[in-house]
C-alpha cells in the first residue's frame, strides 16, 4: 500500500503529501506520524498541503486528530500552504481546524516550529537556574 | 387531427416554398425600421424556409423539440442571438417569424379552398408551428439578455471587491457596498488567491461601506477569516461604523476576531504585527541627506 513519506529533520518531522489523499492514506499517516513522534521524540509536525487540490470532511478531521494527537505527545502542528479553494472547503464544511496552527509556506512553518523548540528550551534552562 | 393521411402542409410548403419566401420578404420589408440589410434578410428567410420544409417532411408537425426540427431550431437560436446582440426589440424579433403565417396561410387557402374543414385543420396546425417556432425564438432572445445581465453581475462582483496591498505581507480587502452570498465568495477568493499571491500575513478587511450587517453578513466575515487563517495569515476587521456595532449588539451577533475602528488603526497594528514600525524623521536632518 502507498504510504506517505515522513521525514526528520532535527527535531521536527516533516510531512509532504503530493498525491491525492484517500482515507485509506490519511489513516495510514495518522498511525505513521503517531509512532513516528513518540520514536524521534519530535518537536514539531510540520505538514504541507499546497500540492493538495480535493479535501473532503474526513481529511479535514484527520487533520484535526493528527494536530490533536501531536499535542498530547508535546508537539505542534503546522498546517503549511493550504490552497484558497481548499481552505474555502474546509470553512463551508464546517471545519475551521481550532487546534491547528497554519502558515503560508513551508519555511514560514518551520521558523513557527523553531521558535516553539528554541522558546520550550529557553524555558527549560530558565527553570534549571531557578532551581539551582 | 389525428385522422386522414397526416398534414398537406409538407407538399404545399415544397411548391410553393419560392413564393412563400418572397412574400415572407416582402412582408419583412414592409415592416417600418428594418436594422439589416435586404441581401441578408433574404439569405435568412431563405435558409429558414428550406430548413422548414426539410423539418416538416418527415417530422411530425408543431412538435418543434422533435430531431427532424434540429437544423431549423440551430438557425433561430443563432438568428435570435445575433438579434438580441444586436439590439432588436423583443417585438421585432417575434414579428420576424410570425410575419410567416400571412403568407402560409394565403398558400393553404388557394390550395384547399375546395376542403375548407381541411383548411381550418391546416391553418390551426401551421399557426401552431409558427407559434412554436416564433416563442423559440423568444426563448433564445431572452436568454442572450439573461447572459448579459449575469456577465455584467459577475463583472460588478470583481469590479467592487478589490484587493490592495498596503505593504509587504499586509493587504486590504475594502467592502463597499450591500454583501450577499455570492459578492461574498467573489471577495473571499480574491483575498484567499491574493493571499498567495504576496505572502501576505494580514489581511485586514475594511467594511466603513458596508451599510449594514446582519447575521448572515457576519456569517460571511467569518467564514473568510476562517479560511484566511487556514491558510497562515491572520485578519483584522476595520470599519465598523458606531450604529453598525449598536445594530450588531443588539442582533446577539458576535464577531470573534480582532477588530479595529478604522483602517488606519487596524493598519498601525498590522505593522506593528509585522515588526514595522513609524517614527518620525528628525526635523534637523537636510532632505538629501536621507
Amino acid at each position: 500500500m502507498d504510504r506517505i513519506p515522513i521525514l526528520k529533520l532535527g527535531e521536527a518531522l516533516l510531512v509532504t503529501i503530493q498525491v491525492d489523499m484517500h482515507d485509506r492514506l490519511a489513516m495510514a499517516l495518522e498511525e505513521d506520524l503517531t509512532t513516528q513522534i513518540v520514536q524521534h521524540t519530535a518537536k514539531g509536525v510540520l505538514i504541507d498541503i499546497s500540492a493538495l487540490e480535493i479535501v473532503d470532511s474526513f481529511i479535514g478531521r484527520t487533520l484535526a486528530n493528527i494536530a490533536m494527537i501531536a499535542k498530547v505527545l508535546d508537539a505542534d502542528t503546522v498546517v503549511v500552504g493550504m490552497r484558497p479553494a481548499v481552505a474555502i472547503t474546509l470553512v463551508e464544511l464546517g471545519l475551521s481546524l481550532p487546534g491547528v496552527r497554519t502558515a503560508l509556506n513551508a519555511e514560514r512553518g518551520m521558523a513557527m516550529i523553531r521558535n516553539r523548540i528554541e522558546r520550550a528550551d529557553l524555558n527549560l534552562r530558565d527553570e534549571e537556574e531557578g532551581g539551582h | 387531427m389525428a385522422k386522414a393521411p397526416a398534414s398537406r402542409l409538407p407538399a404545399i410548403l415544397l411548391e410553393s416554398a419560392p413564393q412563400i419566401t418572397a412574400d415572407w420578404i416582402a412582408r419583412l420589408n414592409a415592416l417600418p425600421g428594418q436594422k439589416i440589410s435586404v441581401s441578408e434578410l433574404e439569405n435568412q428567410c431563405d435558409s429558414i424556409v428550406k430548413k422548414l420544409i426539410e423539418a416538416c417532411r418527415d417530422g411530425t408537425l408543431a412538435q418543434i423539440d422533435g430531431p427532424s426540427f434540429a437544423p431549423l431550431r440551430e438557425i433561430l437560436a443563432d438568428l435570435s442571438r445575433r438579434r438580441a446582440i444586436e439590439g432588436f426589440s423583443p417585438t421585432e424579433t417575434a414579428t420576424f417569424i410570425l410575419s410567416l403565417k400571412q403568407p402560409l396561410f394565403a398558400r393553404l387557402r388557394s390550395a384547399l379552398a375546395a376542403e375548407p374543414d381541411r383548411l381550418v385543420a391546416e391553418t390551426v396546425t401551421s399557426g401552431e408551428l409558427i407559434d412554436g417556432l416564433s416563442l423559440f425564438m423568444m426563448e433564445g432572445h431572452q436568454r442572450v439578455r439573461e447572459e448579459v445581465i449575469i456577465r455584467q453581475q459577475t463583472e460588478i462582483a470583481e469590479l467592487s471587491t478589490p484587493v490592495v496591498k498596503l505593504w509587504q505581507g499586509i493587504l486590504a480587502l475594502p467592502l463597499i457596498g450591500t454583501l450577499d452570498s455570492a459578492r461574498t465568495q467573489v471577495g473571499m477568493e480574491n483575498l484567499l488567491d491574493s493571499i498567495v499571491r504576496y505572502e501576505t500575513d494580514i489581511a485586514i478587511i475594511d467594511i466603513t461601506g458596508v451599510p449594514t450587517v446582519d447575521t448572515l453578513v457576519a456569517q460571511h466575515l467569518l467564514k473568510t477569516v476562517a479560511a484566511a487563517r487556514l491558510m497562515g495569515a491572520d485578519c483584522i476587521i476595520s470599519g465598523i461604523r458606531p450604529q453598525i456595532a449598536q445594530t450588531m449588539v443588539h442582533l446577539g451577533v458576535e464577531l470573534n476576531v480582532v477588530s479595529k475602528a478604522n483602517l488606519s488603526d487596524a493598519f498601525a497594528l498590522a505593522l506593528r504585527r509585522v515588526g514595522k514600525m513609524v517614527v518620525n524623521r528628525r526635523r534637523a536632518e537636510p532632505a538629501e541627506a536621507v
